[in-house]
């Protein structure tokens, strides 16, 4: 750590110490310890409260609309609770959505089809960003920084204008082509837009970083001297990745395949942009269900089903870094 | 130089002129740009031989300890082991197997796999790997923890873990960084001990860096003394303590008190050297043959020190002073005394018995020692 450098929670703490110290902040502090809350749970309660308030409530929201019936009205859908005469009240619960995506077997195609676009998807990128990250972990400090800031980099340009800058590569009198056919590779315009290459490479290109930061910052902890260790009871470099590198980096290979595969399989923009009509993914299902259709109760019970779908990734993912946490 | 264990001298091959050194180090050189670490050393050390290379931190020791490992290359010179030039030799081919100052043990693999590692790499039999590292657990009383993870050990465990696993390939050479820099005092003790009969009932050739003189003392058979680069003195740790060559080493083994002073009277038996520090001359056992009046130093140990409240009847090596801080430890008390000429020596005393007479704070005390205490040193 360089010298004048103080982690976030010290450099926080240094900020407010004048105000917890000041009249207003000794007041705001007694009427939170009178309401029986303590720093610790005041500081873990602002999170608590940010995802109750911008995740459960919405998805209380999509849950109640993807359990009532389509209806034509503004908003389109009935209401679940009816009150009656004489203090009655009625509830409707409607599951024929969620019935209905077991029936239609386009659903079910559409999330199979999504799972093995990201799979496939997170398996490539895992492909090239391992090389990469352990490329930037074994670089020098100050080439490491450079690296890193090209890693990022793309970020400072909106997702969406990356995804059309490949439209302008890959379409027929697109960059690609024209270079191929400029130097008389092809004859004519390989078919590149709106196929499955075009949403695999558009995914792998977007989700790359991801994978490549969490693999990058586990790399960079591996102590060299485990290295030193193998080749010293005389194991040759290559198989000292194999037997020491490459399982010590697994929890870094999970979290990177976790943050792409997880957006990959409801990635909704790369598909509708570069995919055609027959790339089935379930995101473009849902925009059509919810846009086209008008049919809100069956998009919302799209969105719980894939909510569902994806929470026994996370689940996973959760239970492993449980795992690695209590190893170390 | 005058040693007195003639009985270790005869079996010793370093006094041997015949004797075939087991590792060779040639005037190596090591350079890191325009830094020197290791600088145009020579060094011979024999076979079953625990040999310790001790120095302060950024010395070179370690850097040594690498080329011989082979994670380092020479800028220029070689190292012959066993007869063989290493020159060229990667790690992973060298006879030579180095435990870790941090032990880096896979952490990912269970302690019976860190030890098989070695074997596995050979690609030796898989039952004979089996009965090999038990046997390995076995002498470093690890039998019961071959399943365990490295995190679930202790640091005294952990360390036998890496003693293990360098060991059980039967090097022609062991390399120890550090072998107990981790470890608590109580239990540094108890493991050298182990480490020694383990090297002898081995067999095996040690080369151990180490910055503590204690654990170099207690360990060795010959401790090679490095300042910046070079190695300022070898010898087995009588000879260094007793006979330090230089100032630094001197200073570096131990405590030591040292007077300046001219030489007035360079006979071949004795030496007569007037001290600013003392009103008495300084009388040393051992001509020193340099011209009178040339600068010398004069070193006595601490221990080699008497304390009086009466002048001693003797004319030479005697100073008055009076005692300036007592401490004392248990088996020995310490004593800081100063000098009329305000240098301050140091003097331990045995605690002989549980009524020894001590010292007190600001009573005048005469120190002296006798002629083959102090030793001259030039340089």
């Amino acid at each position: 750590m360089r010298a004048g450098y103080l982690p976030l929670g010290k450099r926080l703490t240094s900020v407010l110490e004048p105000f917890a110290n000041s009249v207003v902040g000794r007041f705001v502090v007694s009427i939170f310890g009178a309401l029986g809350i303590t720093g610790r749970t005041g500081v873990i309660s602002i999170p608590f409260f940010w995802l109750g308030i911008f995740f459960l409530i919405p998805f209380a929201f999509v849950l109640k609309i993807s359990l009532s019936e389509s209806i034509l009205a503004i908003p389109p859908y009935s209401d679940l609770i009816e009150w009656g005469e004489e203090g009655l009240i009625s509830l409707h619960l409607n599951f024929g959505n969620f019935l209905f995506l077991l029936e239609d077997d386009l659903y079910w195609f559409s999330y199979v089809n999504s799972a093995k676009i990201a799979l496939i998807s997170t398996f490539f990128c895992l492909l090239i960003g391992y090389p990469m990250a352990y490329g930037i972990a074994r670089a020098s400090p100050a080439n490491r920084n450079i690296l890193l800031m090209l890693i990022i980099l793309p970020f400072w340009t909106s997702f969406l204008l990356r995804v059309y800058a490949w439209i302008g590569l890959l379409k027929n009198n697109g960059l690609f082509n024209n270079i191929l056919m400029g130097l008389g590779i092809i004859d004519e315009p390989i078919v590149m837009m709106q196929t499955d290459f075009a949403v695999y490479l558009g995914i792998i290109y977007s989700y790359l970083p991801f994978m490549i930061l969490p693999l990058y910052a586990n790399l960079e902890k591996l102590d060299g001297t485990l290295l030193e260790a193998a080749s010293d009871l005389g194991c040759k470099p290559i198989k000292a990745f194999f037997v020491v590198t490459l399982p010590l980096s697994i929890p870094g290979i999970v979290a990177g395949s976790m943050l792409v595969f997880i957006p990959a399989v409801g990635e909704f923009v790369i598909p509708a942009l570069l995919g055609g009509p027959d790339t089935l993914m379930i995101g473009r299902v849902l925009w059509d269900e919810f846009f086209n259709n008008r049919d809100w109760p069956l998009a919302s019970a799209v969105a719980i089903a894939m909510l569902l779908f994806l929470v026994v990734p996370i689940m996973f993912f959760q239970y492993f870094q449980n795992k690695q946490s209590e190893a170390s | 130089m005058a040693s007195d264990n003639t009985k270790d001298k005869s079996k010793s091959p370093w006094n041997d002129p015949y004797a075939d050194p087991y590792i060779s180090i040639e005037n190596i050189t090591k350079k890191f740009g325009d830094f020197t670490a290791v600088d145009n050393v020579s060094l011979k050390i024999y076979k079953n031989e625990l040999f310790c290379l001790l120095g302060g931190s950024g010395c070179g020791k370690s850097t040594l300890l690498r080329m011989l490992a082979g994670f380092e290359n020479p800028t220029s010179g070689r190292i012959l082991l066993d007869g063989q030039d290493m020159a060229g030799i990667y790690p992973y081919d060298r006879p030579v197997n180095m435990m870790f100052q941090s032990y880096a043990l896979f952490p990912h693999m269970t302690i019976e796999k860190n030890v098989a590692f070695g074997l596995h790499q050979d690609g030796m039999h898989k039952g004979e790997i089996r009965k090999r590292v038990a046997d390995m657990l076995e002498l470093v009383k690890l039998e019961d923890f071959a399943k365990r993870k490295p995190h679930q050990l202790s640091g005294g465990q952990r360390q036998r873990v890496a003693l293990a696993r360098s060991l059980i390939k039967q090097p022609k050479l062991l390399l120890l960084d550090e072998p107990l820099g981790a470890l608590d005092k109580k239990l540094r003790e108890n493991t050298q001990f182990e480490l020694m009969n383990l090297q002898e009932e081995l067999g095996i050739t040690f080369v151990v860096v180490t910055h503590d003189q204690e654990e170099a003392m207690t360990l060795s058979s010959r401790i090679g003394i490095m300042d910046s680069g070079k190695i300022v003195q070898v010898g087995t740790p009588n000879e260094i303590y007793e006979y330090p060559g230089t100032r630094y080493v001197a200073d570096f083994i131990g405590s030591i008190n040292l007077f300046d002073g001219n030489v007035v009277e360079d006979e071949a038996d004795h030496v007569r050297i007037q001290s600013e520090d003392t009103d008495a001359t300084l009388y040393i056992d051992h001509g020193v043959a340099v011209t009178e009046g040339s600068r010398v130093g004069v070193a006595v140990r601490p221990e080699k020190m008497k304390l009086t409240r009466n002048r001693p009847d003797q004319a030479d090596n005697v100073a008055e002073g009076i005692i300036d801080e007592v401490a004392y430890m248990g088996n020995l008390s310490v004593y800081r005394v100063r000098l009329k000429s305000g240098k301050i020596v140091k003097a331990t005393l045995p605690n002989l018995d549980r009524d020894t007479e001590q010292f007190d704070w600001d009573e005048q005390v005469y120190v002296s020692w006798k002629p083959k205490s102090g030793l001259v040193l030039l340089s």
